[in-house]
């Protein structure tokens, strides 16, 4: 049963233009970077979405009729009437920037942590913006459909120990 | 020179001796990082009873040990510990490459995994499999044993030929087919 008729008058304050659909009662909203912190806010405080399932990245190089490079998934949750909503924001190179939403659910701290790691998609305004587990020397972000899949030597790049250095 | 030995006495070579008491009293530290783990607990429990050739004391601290036993896939993130763990450890000491993973990357040949920790570390032994199971790492650990029965000295010295000190294998990747290797 979809709710996007709950979700879209809300969310069409911040963007009149927004594109939405339902597959098989699962709902969908497509935002700009530019205003998802407003819209994450609203649905948040007033849509009653308290609880982020999982942030994470689809990389569309290469992907038939893809429209955008990246596209950045949140997934949603109310766990008072088990509603879930996918927010999807499509992203290009060079802006790889979105505001960040550990302000507003503190388990995002890490999923985009990965998201940084994999992908080099940035969380303007988190707290703690490192590599999460890759090692900090790494300078790619290997799920990018454009690294190879072996790496760039990296994997070979470490001190090779003889017996008599032992 | 005829000398009338007292029962109960054996006359042998230092080395030998030396190379008895260290090939029955192998002491492993379990660099367990994947399933091959798990065959490698199996190893040490009382079904196949690897107490049976002296290498039952698994030791978690390197200090303590003498053969070190990679068992599972060597991340990137995880290969400068397996060589800081390993410098630890006191000479005389052994290595064993358990499974594919370890000796070659086996099925994990991505950006993060490494092909193989011979590259980066002496290997004395590889116990093929994936994982091998238990009767194959004891026969390793035989091998193992052969071997340093038949060339172990009492202070080492079979460690310092020319040969050991070489690195087991080029450092340069195979080209791989289709794909235009990059380099930065």
């Amino acid at each position: 049963m979809s709710n996007l008729h709950r979700i879209l008058p809300e969310l069409q304050k911040f963007d009149p233009a927004l594109r939405s659909d339902e597959f098989r009662g699962q709902d969908r909203v497509w935002l700009s970077a530019s205003t998802l912190g407003l819209s994450m806010q609203c649905l948040r405080d007033r849509l009653g979405f308290d609880l982020l399932v999982d942030v994470t990245c689809v990389d569309y190089l290469n992907y038939r009729n893809a429209s955008d490079r990246f596209g950045l998934v949140y997934l949603l949750a109310n766990t008072q009437s088990s509603q879930r909503l996918t927010v999807r924001v499509g992203l290009n190179e060079p802006e790889l920037s979105v505001p960040s939403v550990v302000s507003l659910w503190a388990g995002a701290d890490w999923m985009e942590r990965e998201v940084w790691d994999m992908f080099g998609i940035r969380f303007e305004g988190h707290p703690d913006l490192r590599r999460i587990l890759l090692p900090e020397e790494f300078s790619a972000h290997p799920l990018r459909k454009d690294y190879p899949l072996q790496g760039c030597g990296e994997r070979h790049n470490f001190p090779v120990l003889t017996r008599s250095q032992a | 020179m005829a000398l009338e030995l007292p029962e109960n006495v054996i006359v042998t070579q230092l080395d030998s001796l030396a190379n008895w008491c260290r090939k029955n009293s192998l002491w492993p530290m379990p660099f367990a990082t994947a399933c091959c783990g798990i065959e490698l607990m199996a190893t040490g429990a009382s079904r196949h009873d690897l107490a049976r050739f002296g290498a039952e004391v698994f030791r978690f601290s390197p200090r303590q040990c003498d053969l070190m036993i990679v068992a599972g896939r060597v991340v990137m993130k995880m290969l400068p510990v397996l060589q800081r763990i390993w410098q630890q450890m006191h000479e005389p000491k052994w290595c064993i490459s358990m499974g594919a993973c370890a000796s070659t990357g086996g099925v994990f040949d991505t950006y993060s995994v490494v092909q193989g920790i011979d590259r980066f570390i002496p290997v004395d032994m590889y116990v093929p499999g994936c994982p091998p199971r238990p009767e194959q790492l004891i026969q390793g650990i035989i091998d193992l044993q052969d071997k340093i029965q038949r060339e172990g000295t009492l202070e080492g010295s079979e460690f310092n030929t020319r040969h050991r000190q070489e690195r087991k294998r080029a450092l340069v990747e195979l080209p791989i087919l289709g794909q235009t290797p990059i380099f930065r």
